[in-house]
């Protein structure tokens, strides 16, 4: 059971939270002007990369607030969390762990 | 049975405290303070089981968690039995029933035991090249045959009578060993005042003093300094020591989990569980597990009378046991002297074998010599005499030049081996540390940790008491932030081995059963042979071979299954690889993992504010969700669907009332609340005006119908949203994920209010004359109040948000009150109503209602795969909006495309016929299979209002199919239906306006 | 390949076991190859297999970057069973029954199928539904899969609890006799050793680093561990990797990986039947020719490539078996394990062609990739030969997920309302 830093209550354990998936997939302003391969890829296509990966939980059963993390997923290790909206402090590439 | 080989005096079991059981029937005594194998040794039992796979006897072999043979069923009492114990874990009691497992008819003669006489046959993976001719015979007379020679011990036929209990913990440093260096740890962490959690899966603190002997610690004898060790940390309130309790799985982030053996020991429990789970969140872990001695591999090392040459020392000193009279020592270092020395010491004729030539060996040897024990340096082992029970052990010496001198066979009734140490690595590997082999250890030792964690003492290679202690005690300051260190004058420990693989032999390997593992019968010549087949990574060699895959995976079997792995390819051994270790580190009862999660504490039961109410009334109820909501009310002498009929009939032809508590609520609130529900819905928003209501149906991103529910505005900013009772949360949770991730702009607050509000439905024709009298505030008529509307005021003078409508198409109302106030307006209500005949009416009727006016349920009639316009809604969504989540995907082809499966109605030929739920149509009942589907029914009544059955359906091109005759499966074939419009009842609508 | 049969094996016998030779070769690889498979699970052996048998190409290699059948092959529980909804999912599913039906004759390796039967369990009204559902759906479709009333259950598999009274009743179930389970490592051997004899080079330790590309954007080989080889058609089957090889070619896949977790208790005597399952519950049961209870656990919540998942996980699916099975509460947790299993959005798989040209992908599982092996292999290995799709595997494409022609079994299972 990973152990969570939400940025609002601290480090809690994972049964409090829900994971998001991929952090930073914005949903296009326009949708009605994508076409349907980029509304697919919106959809569905996912980094899936094996080390460091940006992904969005919330504090479900606690301050109730989504925020993202970046978290390798090899060693399971968080690099950080941060308020959703914000961007890391590390890099993807330079904190490979 | 008399305890015969109890020594008079000496160790630590309490010979004023006689407890009896009984083996195999017989009834046995021993000691309180005896582990069942030490019992049953001082009564001169060593043949206790027949191994998996030849069935051979088998003996107990060790002192510990790594006994790989001796397993026995245990029971302390109905409800309370359970195989696969491991003799030497566990704790005499009295009145333990325990018998010997896999044999039949019984231990001493076993018809099993001629799997023995084919084992030139059954070799590894032999299994995997025959059974298969004729092909019928695999599952009618292979499978079954080697199904029921497999398996060990019997499970549990009857419910568990035990308890089992959970508990979280956080601690600044967990101590996972209290055997010397354990111990220290805990002394250094604690002495700073953090928390520390000590664990040692023995019955008592001690690890290897627990059988010292000469041994000396700060000038004390060894179980002196035990004693005041664990008085000083007993004293500490910063310390819990937890004994019986097994560090089992080392998970992400330093989760450590462990059992804690609460009750087996004790003959009444007084309430107490069995065994309790612990979960402990550690800032740091010291391991302290100490290692795990490595048995010799030569031919019939398997017989009973053969220990681990440690476990000889642990009967003789912890427990007062001579496991033999005539003990032979087959050892290639230095510790089994010690446990010769003391077995001498304790009165037994003892003689050590050694593979080392007398220049390789220290200062044991004049050790030995000089307490009168035999030595033979240079010596191998061919093998063993003896068949239930060992007779001799027949050595020979290893010449100069390696050939193998003249064969002599040594009497006696008990063999000691030792073929070095392995460090227990488990907990570390599982943490997914990296390990390191040590080549002078011969070793995997810890390497890189990948957790907060420090591995001390025996557990990464140290067997030096001194050395054990001082790192054990620095490890456990540094864990606790200090630095502190302490040197500890020590006796000498008699340390070093000469790794050996297989003991050289003169005969032909290829035919010499010399065991790796003991209890899945695997030898080295299989190991040998999964390498010729091209087995060769040790995983591939565990899976085809099963070596370190039985019920002590591998603890005593796998550094020499590996060494002989590196020996066949020659390769050197850390190239083999090392298997990954996972939980558990001993085998974990399932009953402790699970703890009081049973029943409604498995999954919690939710219940209304009117659901006591419904139960007086003889409800019965259905599982919706975690919901129990009342299904049908029958009257004495009714079924089902005799309830439901009367019901519906009611409800049309005067007045029905139902809970709807379980109706998922939530409120948005906010100066974009009305932006915001334009977003998340299909429907138009903005315009709506407060105190009206609209059916909202809303999409997943995908374009599919994710949830719909009537949605009312209380306030210009404030809506009160309705869900399906299983879609609260998610709708909730997808609401909360587009405000908060996409549109954080928007100023608007959710809020959960489903237990909030109770829920009382009342319909029907008389609905209104039923509620006027206890409502106030609120003008009820229809020109005041019309359908879809929804009013604020007061009813039996609680606060009320009165919505008018309908999901039976009659005239109805839905009354929220505060939960608290549900069951006393409900019964006003039922009360005011008895002068038109209010009926209760439950989910059942509930379903037929809406069916009959062709109303859908989201997960019924929808399924995930489904569009607005696939069920005809696509009506409801607002041509002038521009973006609403799910809009973008229903232009996707395939969502546009002809052929979707349509919402129609079916009536079927036979009006008495209740189609099934499930059931697949077909437009032509005689093609061929693979038969084309057209869609299925998904849901289906008699209808006591139309008069017949009716269904309703999804059908490709439905809509265009009306009046079509299609052909939908039922048991016994097909029945034939025609496709009618969804609305089966008031098609024009006017009861709902009255 | 020496044939094994009763004669060779009891020869051996007499020979103490000294004649039997390596079941496959350790060939060092060559500069090309006509197809190189990318994966050493089952469905890659397979695909290997079928490649040489049926299509007669031979000059095959499959790289494999740790041992073979080392992935979710050798970490799954087993369940073979055909009865899915959609006639896509049932086509490729009842393909790879009626294989394994003779696979271990096929093999000449006793794979252990088993045909002792799946029973889904129904635990209320909309299981009833959706199960009846299934089973019709099924018949049509020349499938077997019955429905059992709650009392025929009970006979089908005697420790079940059919009392009324408890958390989840079971209101009935749906049984298809056909199904049943296997030895999974002996089925990526069995086919090791079939492709292998029939010149497939199986190569273990070799990890894919990249996919060269030449100027038209074609995949031409495969840079690994052991050097650069050349391939005319590459095929991927890296199961929960796929996404970290397919990104060498520059295609991002719709899949994530997540770690999934199984454990098997101490073996006991025969006492459970059949395979038991229960969506409602969260659980799946049955007992291996071993004698150990083989429980699958699910899918941790996040994206990881450890094979290790958390502790609640395993908890909570022992609670839902010892709501079921209370009897079972004093059995021990043996071992535990966790794969790592890639998911699509619509959870089932990608079996076809990619947007680089040479290069195709056999993908997206999920939790329930084992039982397809034999089917799986099957078609991918004509689409390999042939460069088109099996008339079988058409409907997986990769496209599906922008026109919206999606396979959605657990979706049409939806939960009650």
């Amino acid at each position: 059971m990973l152990l969570i830093d939400c940025p609002c209550c601290g480090l809690r354990p994972e049964t409090e939270f829900r994971c998001g998936g991929q952090a930073h997939v914005a949903r296009p302003a326009t949708p009605a002007d994508v076409t349907d391969k980029d509304w697919s890829e919106y959809l569905f296509v996912r980094e899936n990369p094996r080390g460091v990966h940006a992904e969005r939980w919330i504090h479900q059963h606690g301050c109730g607030r989504w925020f993202n993390a970046l978290r390798d997923t090899v060693s399971d290790r968080f690099v950080e969390t941060y308020p959703m909206g914000g961007d890391p402090k590390s890099t993807t590439t330079e904190t490979r762990l | 049975m008399a305890q015969h080989f109890r020594l008079p005096a000496g160790g630590r079991v309490d010979r004023s405290k006689p407890v009896s059981f009984t083996f195999n029937g017989s009834k046995i005594e021993g000691y309180r303070g005896d582990t069942l194998a030490s019992a049953l040794l001082a009564n001169g039992v060593h043949f206790v089981g027949r191994s998996f796979k030849y069935h051979r006897p088998r003996g107990i072999i060790s002192h510990g968690s790594d006994e790989p043979s001796a397993l026995l069923s245990v029971s302390r009492g109905p409800g309370r039995t359970d195989p696969n114990n491991r003799a030497s874990v566990v704790e005499l009691r009295e009145g333990l029933v325990t018998t010997s497992q896999n044999h039949w008819p019984s231990l001493n003669f076993d018809v099993g035991a001629v799997n023995d006489l084919f084992s030139p046959v059954f070799v590894a993976g032999f299994y995997y090249k025959t059974f298969m001719w004729p092909r019928s015979f695999w599952d009618k007379v292979y499978e079954p045959f080697i199904r029921a020679a497999a398996g060990l011990g019997v499970a549990p036929t009857e419910p568990d009578a035990d308890r089992y209990a959970n508990r979280h913990a956080h601690c600044d440093v967990l101590v996972v060993g209290m055997g010397p260096t354990g111990l220290a740890a805990a002394l250094a962490a604690s002495e700073t005042g953090k928390r520390v959690i000590a664990v040692d899966e023995q019955s008592e603190p001690g690890g290897s003093l627990l059988h010292a002997s000469d041994e000396t610690i700060d000038g004390k004898p060894a179980a002196d300094w035990l004693k005041e060790t664990l008085a000083q940390l007993d004293a500490r309130e910063n310390v819990i020591l937890l004994p019986r309790t097994t560090v089992f799985g080392y998970y992400n982030h330093n989760h450590v989990a462990m059992t804690e053996r609460v009750t087996d020991h004790v003959i009444d429990p007084k309430g107490a569980p069995r065994e309790r789970l612990w979960q402990v969140r550690a800032g740091h872990v010291v391991i302290a597990a100490g290692s795990l001695e490595r048995p010799l591999v030569f031919a019939d090392n398997d017989r009973p009378g053969v220990l681990l040459a440690e476990s000889v020392r642990a009967f003789v000193n912890r427990y007062g046991v001579l496991p033999g009279r005539k003990i032979v020592f087959a050892t290639s270092g230095a510790s089994a002297y010690q446990a010769a020395i003391d077995a001498k010491a304790a009165g037994a004729d003892v003689t050590v074998s050694d593979l080392r030539l007398e220049a390789g060996c220290g200062p044991e040897l004049a050790k030995a010599r000089a307490a009168g024990v035999e030595v033979l340096t240079a010596h191998t082992v061919i093998g063993t005499v003896g068949h239930k029970r060992v007779k001799g052990l027949i050595v020979a010496p290893v010449m100069g030049s390696g050939t193998i001198g003249p064969r002599r066979t040594l009497e006696c009734d008990c063999v000691g081996m030792s073929g070095g140490w392995t460090p227990t690595v488990h907990l570390f590997s599982q943490s997914r540390g990296k390990l390191a082999y040590d080549e002078a250890l011969d070793a995997f030792i810890p390497g890189t940790s990948a957790q907060a964690e420090t591995t001390v003492g025996a557990a990464r290679g140290d067997y030096n008491l001194a050395a054990c202690l001082a790192s054990g005690y620095a490890a456990g300051s540094k864990a606790a932030g200090g630095s502190a260190e302490w040197r500890f004058e020590t006796s000498a420990t008699l340390v070093g081995f000469q790794p050996v693989r297989v003991m050289p032999t003169d005969a032909n390997p290829a035919k010499v059963r010399a065991f790796i593992d003991f209890q899945n019968d695997v030898t080295a010549k299989d190991i040998k042979l999964a390498v010729r087949e091209g087995f060769q990574s040790i995983e591939h060699v565990k899976r085809y071979t099963t070596t370190g895959m039985a019920t002590d995976q591998g603890k005593t079997s796998n550094m020499n299954a590996l060494g002989v792995v590196a020996g066949q390819l020659d390769k050197p051994l850390p190239s083999v690889g090392t298997t990954t270790f996972r939980p558990p580190y001993t085998p974990t009862t399932f009953g402790a993992l699970v703890g009081p999660a049973r029943d409604a504490l498995f999954d919690p039961i939710r219940t209304t504010p009117i659901h006591d109410w419904a139960v007086e009334h003889g409800a019965k109820f259905e599982p919706v969700s975690l919901w129990r909501r009342a299904w049908y009310f029958p009257k004495p002498g009714e079924d089902m669907h005799a309830a439901v009929a009367r019901e519906c009939k009611a409800v049309r032809d005067g007045v029905g009332v139902f809970d709807g508590s379980t109706l998922g609520k939530i409120e948005v609130v906010g100066p974009d609340a009305a932006e915001f529900m334009n977003r998340m819905y299909v429907n138009p928003w903005l315009k709506l005006e407060p105190g009206r209501c609209r059916y909202g149906l809303m999409l997943k991103e995908d374009g599919y119908i994710l949830d719909d529910g009537v949605v009312a505005r209380v306030a210009p900013d404030r809506f009160h949203v309705t869900t399906t009772t299983g879609g609260a949360a998610r709708v909730l949770n997808h609401m909360e994920d587009y405000l908060q991730t996409e549109w954080p702009d928007l100023d608007v607050f959710l809020t959960s209010i489903t237990e909030e509000w109770a829920v009382i439905a009342v319909q029907g024709p008389k609905a209104r004359e039923t509620i006027e009298p206890l409502v106030s505030d609120i003008d009820l008529s229809p020109e005041a109040f019309p359908h879809m509307a929804m009013r604020e005021g007061r009813i039996c003078g609680a606060p009320t948000r009165l919505f008018r409508v309908s999901f039976t198409g009659e005239l109805g109302f839905e009354i929220n009150v505060p939960a608290d106030y549900g069951r006393a307006v409900w019964e006003a209500i039922y009360d005011s109503g008895k002068k038109f005949g209010i009926t209760p009416y439950g989910t059942e009727t509930m379903h037929v209602l809406r069916a009959e006016k062709g109303y859908i349920i989201v997960g019924q009639e929808t399924d995930g795969t489904v569009t607005p316009d696939d069920v005809g809604l696509a009506g409801m969504i607002a041509k002038a909006k521009v973006d609403f989540v799910g809009k973008r995907s229903l232009g996707r082809p395939d969502l546009v495309a002809s052929g979707r499966k349509q919402l129609v109605g079916l009536f079927a030929d036979d009006p008495s016929l209740v189609l099934e739920e499930g059931a697949q149509i077909v437009a032509d009942p005689n093609q061929p299979i693979p038969m084309k589907m057209l869609g299925h029914v998904t849901s289906s009544y008699d209808s006591p209002n139309v008069g017949r059955s009716i269904a309703l359906a999804v059908v490709a091109d439905g809509r265009a199919r009306m009046g079509q005759t299609l052909f939908v499966t039922t048991p016994g074939g097909f029945a034939r239906a025609s496709v009618v419009d969804p609305v089966f009842f008031d098609a024009k609508g006017e009861r709902i306006n009255a | 390949m020496r044939r094994f049969s009763y004669r060779s094996l009891i020869s051996e016998a007499l020979n103490a076991h000294q004649g039997w030779q390596r079941q496959w070769r350790a060939p060092d690889p060559k500069p090309s190859y006509d197809v190189v498979i990318v994966g050493g699970g089952g469905h890659g052996l397979a695909t290997a297999y079928y490649l040489a048998s049926q299509h007669g190409i031979t000059n095959v290699a499959v790289i494999e970057k740790g041992w073979i059948g080392g992935g979710n092959t050798g970490r799954n529980t087993t369940i073979i069973r055909s009865n899915y909804l959609y006639d896509e999912s049932a086509g490729i599913y009842e393909h790879a029954l009626k294989l394994w039906e003779g696979l271990s004759q096929e093999l000449n390796y006793n794979v252990m199928f088993s045909q002792r039967g799946v029973l889904m369990l129904a635990h209320n009204v909309h299981d009833v539904q959706s199960f009846k559902r299934h089973v019709y759906a099924n018949r049509l479709n020349g499938i077997d899969n019955e429905w059992l009333s709650t009392e025929e259950c009970k006979a089908f598999c005697p420790p079940i609890n059919i009392s009324q009274d408890i958390r989840y009743p079971v209101m009935g179930g749906a049984l298809q006799r056909r199904a049943g389970t296997a030895r999974h490592d002996a089925v990526a051997w069995g086919y090791a050793r079939g492709a292998d004899s029939r010149g497939v080079d199986i190569i273990q330790n070799c990890e894919v680093k990249g996919i060269r590309r030449d100027a038209s954007g074609a995949a031409v080989g495969v840079e690994t561990t052991r050097g650069y080889i050349g391939a005319k058609r590459i095929g991927v089957v890296a199961a929960g990797n796929t996404s970290v090889v397919m990104q060498m070619a520059g295609v991002r896949m719709p899949l994530e990986s997540y770690p999934l977790q199984a454990l098997v208790s101490e073996p006991v005597k025969p006492c459970f039947p059949c395979v038991v399952m229960s969506n409602a519950v969260h659980a799946y049961l049955s007992q291996s020719d071993k004698g150990e209870l083989v429980i699958g656990a699910g899918t941790d919540q996040y994206v990881s490539y450890s094979q290790q998942g958390g502790l609640h996980i395993t908890n909570h699916t022992l609670d839902a078996i010892c709501e079921m099975f209370p009897q079972f509460t004093r059995m021990k947790m043996l071992r535990s394990w966790g794969g790592v299993v890639d998911v699509t959005p619509d959870r089932s798989p990608i079996i076809g062609k990619t947007p680089v040209e040479n290069l195709f992908v056999n993908c997206g599982w999920g939790t329930g990739g084992f039982k397809a092996t034999p089917g799986s292999g099957h078609v991918f290995a004509h689409t390999l030969a042939t460069g088109e799709p099996h008339e079988i595997n058409a409907p997986f494409t990769l496209d599906r997920f922008r026109t919206g022609r999606l396979i959605d079994e657990a979706a049409a299972a939806a939960v009650a309302h």
